[in-house]
């Protein structure tokens, strides 16, 4: 089968590679529809994830129809067609049974603070991805969701984390009605944040980017305010003048561990690698956040440190809170969102490249070019599938 | 009253304004909701390192790129470190950088334009190397 492999940083190449086998009695065999590079995913084509080994296959957002299921499984059939959140799950440990699927005690052995997901490396469990025409699926009956009939398939696609993880980012910041909320980060998380923000009554959305392209998206897609991080003297003197002189009740750093806008950051978190990653974001979210307000992280950070003013967030008496999205938690919720038009995720995906290109697609969406937000991969023979068919009552 | 007390213009404004529409909130499920039964044990087929904060490998994991060569063995001993321990994820990133050069050699031996560039260099440095023999 054709794999999106990794070969070194900035290399990755569609080669064929063995398809995968049933290894558990719980596992399914999804032959995949579609697939997306996430943001997330650059942080490992850039060489920045402990344990990314070449030859692992990338991509943990993807859609398929069930080609094999083991002998375990009991609700999933062959031929349906489902949408598989990005992290895998038992639905039975301590931190499944409380709804913290992300958190799954039971699929990594090669950490205990990470969970399970597809395509992230070993520290992730050393599980292939989707991005490839077959992927293996453990626990066949807890994660994958059969996509209803009414829902478009890039809009499921998006669904198995862009969303779940754009909404739980403005979940976890607690937004009282008419909070002020500032986003960094103006990429898909960033947008889908935006946009969940007012569905939970926001009173001020303002996002940060220095993307022109990506702010110009953000600001017709979500109606929200932005601010192009370039053109700002001092971000959290900024804000504050934005915001009566107060700050933000709820930060959310959409971001993660590559950020511009602070040279020494970049320094020691990117290139030295000194740090777990450039932290500029979250230092930026705890210092425009007011006191007593929210700081809510989905950016991903690697597993060692950072240089973040943590003495700020205890002054100033911030709540942090952060995880991967709980997915398929989230699911049901916001497939009813999605159904009823209130988010229309696949209006963000810029664009759709054939599985066979996915050495240029990785390319042109690290560079931010062609303005470049959400590419979707295509495996081969499966261009025509997944067009929504009207409920029949 | 400010001016960003009207959100007219934002469609479905609120929506989840009310707590108890929020599928997150609480974030932890009270009491804990079981949706099955402990899952049995993957059989071992490949070489599976594991975190020393886990007594041994978890019920389910991945299999893809056991550990090989010299960046298997910095790997390995990595893992003879906690996650606790700086030592550990360091000697990850190195691997990391050692499987990437191994990784290139591989990639170099198997393209036939790499090879056919490595045989025109060799010839070009022995007929330089045979040339400046010649005129001394």
């Amino acid at each position: 089968m054709l794999a999106t492999t990794y070969r070194r940083p900035y290399k990755v190449r569609a080669a064929h590679v063995p398809e995968p086998v049933i290894e558990h009695p719980d596992d399914a065999i999804v032959r995949v529809t579609r697939s997306c590079i996430c943001g997330s995913d650059l942080h490992l084509y850039h060489g920045l994830v402990p344990d990314t080994r070449v030859g692992s296959i990338f991509g943990h957002e993807f859609t398929g129809i069930v080609e094999e299921v083991g002998p375990a499984v009991q609700k999933l059939k062959v031929g349906d067609h489902v949408l598989v959140p990005f992290s895998i799950a038992c639905g039975a440990c301590f931190y499944c049974q409380r709804g913290l699927h992300s958190n799954c005690d039971n699929v990594n052995p090669e950490a205990s603070a990470v969970g399970g997901i597809f395509g992230y490396s070993h520290t992730a469990g050393g599980y292939n991805g989707g991005q490839a025409q077959y992927v293996r699926v453990p626990f066949a009956d807890v994660g994958p969701s059969v996509i209803p009939s009414d829902i478009h398939i890039e809009d499921a696609v998006l669904l198995t984390d862009v969303v779940p993880t754009g909404y739980q980012a403005a979940e976890m910041g607690d937004i009282q009605e008419n909070d002020t909320v500032v986003i960094f980060g103006a990429g898909p998380i960033g947008i889908l944040a935006a946009r969940c923000a007012w569905l939970m009554g926001a009173g001020r959305v303002i996002v940060v980017d220095q993307v022109d392209y990506r702010l110009d998206f953000v600001r017709r897609y979500a109606q929200c305010e932005t601010v192009d991080f370039r053109s700002v003297g001092d971000m959290a003197i900024h804000i504050k003048r934005m915001t009566d002189g107060r700050g933000a009740d709820v930060c959310i750093d959409a971001v993660g561990s590559e950020a511009d806008g602070n040279l020494m950051q970049r320094l020691t978190g990117v290139s030295l690698k000194l740090q777990a990653g450039a932290a500029t974001a979250l230092y930026w979210a705890i210092n425009c956040a007011r006191k007593g307000g929210n700081v809510s992280i989905v950016g991903v950070y690697g597993p060692t440190f950072n240089a973040v003013p943590i003495g700020n967030a205890l002054n100033k008496g911030l709540t942090l809170r952060m995880n991967q999205a709980n997915a398929k938690r989230h699911l049901p919720h916001l497939i009813e969102h999605v159904r009823a038009g209130r988010l229309k995720p696949r209006e963000i995906i810029t664009h759709r490249v054939p599985l066979e290109e996915v050495d240029e697609a990785y390319q042109l969406f690290s560079a931010k070019r062609d303005g470049c937000i959400k590419t979707v991969l295509i495996p081969p023979g499966t261009a025509s599938m997944g067009e929504p068919k009207p409920i029949v009552h | 009253m400010n001016t960003y007390d009207d959100h007219s213009h934002i469609p479905d404004w609120g929506a989840d304004l009310d707590r108890a529409n929020r599928p997150g909130v609480p974030m932890e499920h009270m009491p804990p909701q079981a949706e099955r039964e402990q899952p049995e044990q993957q059989p071992r087929t490949v070489e599976i390192l594991h975190s020393t904060e886990r007594e041994g490998i978890t019920p389910v994991f991945g299999t893809s790129v056991p550990p090989r060569g010299l960046s298997g063995r910095i790997r390995r001993k990595a893992f003879r470190h906690s996650e606790n321990d700086m030592r550990h994820w360091m000697m990850l990133l190195m691997a990391d950088r050692v499987d990437a050069a191994e990784g290139l050699v591989e990639d170099l031996r198997q393209s036939p334009r790499a090879r056919t560039a490595v045989v025109i260099g060799v010839c070009a440095v022995a007929a330089c190397w045979a040339f400046r023999r010649a005129r001394m």
